[in-house]
C-alpha cells in the first residue's frame, strides 16, 4: 500500500502530531508529509489530511479556533470540500468544528475535570471511509485526553444529524457531557470525521490496545481500491 | 476608540465554569446567589473611523463563535485628560 500521499498539519501547540504520522505511516508504509500551520498551500494531490490533537494556540480565545482561522486551513477546507478525507483528532476535531467543516461545537467536559482515560465507544455508521471496517453496533476501546469534548449543538441541528445518520462514534459512557454521547461525527459528504478519541494512541500492542488501527486501514484501504 | 467586546454563552448551552463558580461562592458562605455564568470580555483599541459593520464582522468571524455564544459590543468613551 505504499504511495499514500497523506499530511500531517503541525499548529503550534499541537502536540499529536508525531502520533499521528507514526500511525500513518506504520499502517499504509508511507510517511506522511508533514505541514506547517502558516503554510498557504497544501501540497499536490493529497489523498488524506490528518489534524492531530493538542493544544493548538494554548486553547487561546477557544480551542480550535486560532488555529481553524490559520493560512493552511483555507487550503484544507478548500480540499474537503473538492471531496479529499479529512481526520480531525481531539483538537483537530475542534479545529473542524471552528472552521465550520462540521456542525456544532465542543465545549468544557460537564465534570469541569480534564479526562484522560480509556472509554468505551459504540460505532454507529460503517458506511464511511474511516468506519468501514468495524461492524455496526461494535463496542470499541479507545483513550480519551481532553478538557472540552462536550459536544453542543441545537436539538433541531442533533436530530438532523442523527436523521442523517452522521453520528460515527458514540460514548457507550458517560466521559463529557456530550450531547446525545456523540464521540465522532462525519461532514454530510462523509468525507470529514471529527472525534475526541485518539486512534492513533491504539494501534500496536505495545499502546495497550489496537482499535484504532482498523480506522486507518479502512481509510487507507478504501483510498487505494478508489 | 476602544471598544469592549462582552462574549457570553447563549441562554441553555451548560456553563460548567460558571457552575464551579457559583459552588465556590457557596462554598464561601454567600447566600441568595442564583446562578453563575462566565463570558469573556476582550478590548479592542481600533482606529476611530472603524464601522460598527466591520465590529461585528469581527465578532461573528472570529471572537464569539455564534454556534453557542452571543456577543454586545460596547463602545467605551474615552476619560477626557
Amino acid at each position: 500500500m505504499s504511495g499514500l500521499r497523506a499530511a500531517v498539519i503541525t499548529f503550534p501547540g499541537s502536540n499529536c502530531d508525531r502520533d499521528m504520522a507514526d500511525a500513518i505511516e506504520k499502517v499504509s508504509g508511507t510517511a506522511p508529509l508533514r505541514v506547517w500551520h502558516g503554510d498557504a498551500d497544501l501540497p499536490d494531490r493529497l489523498d488524506f489530511i490528518a489534524l492531530p490533537g493538542g493544544f493548538s494556540y494554548g486553547d487561546y480565545l477557544r480551542c480550535g479556533a486560532i488555529a481553524s482561522r490559520s493560512p493552511v486551513m483555507r487550503a484544507v477546507v478548500a480540499a474537503a470540500e473538492r471531496g479529499v478525507p479529512v481526520l480531525g483528532v481531539c483538537n483537530g476535531f475542534q479545529v473542524l468544528t471552528e472552521s465550520g467543516l462540521l456542525p456544532g461545537a465542543l465545549l468544557r467536559n460537564s465534570g469541569i475535570r480534564f479526562v484522560c482515560r480509556e472509554v468505551t465507544l459504540t460505532v454507529e455508521n460503517t458506511q464511511s471511509l474511516f468506519t468501514a471496517g468495524y461492524e455496526a453496533g461494535q463496542t470499541i476501546r479507545l483513550p480519551v485526553a481532553h478538557h472540552d469534548g462536550n459536544f453542543y449543538a441545537d436539538e433541531a441541528t442533533l436530530d438532523r444529524l442523527e436523521g442523517e445518520g452522521r453520528v460515527a462514534l458514540r460514548y457507550a459512557e458517560d466521559v463529557n457531557g456530550s450531547a446525545r454521547g456523540i464521540a465522532g461525527l462525519l461532514n454530510g459528504a462523509g468525507n470529514v470525521l471529527g472525534m475526541m478519541p485518539h486512534p492513533e494512541r491504539a494501534i500496536e500492542d505495545a499502546h495497550g490496545g489496537t482499535a484504532g488501527r482498523r480506522l486507518f486501514e479502512s481509510a487507507i484501504e478504501g483510498l487505494v481500491s478508489a | 476608540m476602544k471598544v469592549r467586546v462582552h462574549v457570553s454563552l447563549k441562554p441553555g448551552v451548560l456553563d460548567p465554569q460558571g457552575r464551579a463558580i457559583h459552588h465556590s461562592l457557596e462554598g464561601l458562605g454567600f447566600t441568595g446567589v442564583n446562578d453563575v455564568r462566565a463570558g469573556r470580555l476582550i478590548e479592542l483599541n481600533v482606529d476611530d473611523g472603524t464601522s460598527d459593520a466591520s465590529l461585528d464582522e469581527m465578532c461573528r468571524k472570529l471572537l464569539a463563535n455564534m454556534v453557542i455564544e452571543n456577543y454586545r459590543v460596547e463602545k467605551v468613551a474615552e476619560v477626557a485628560a
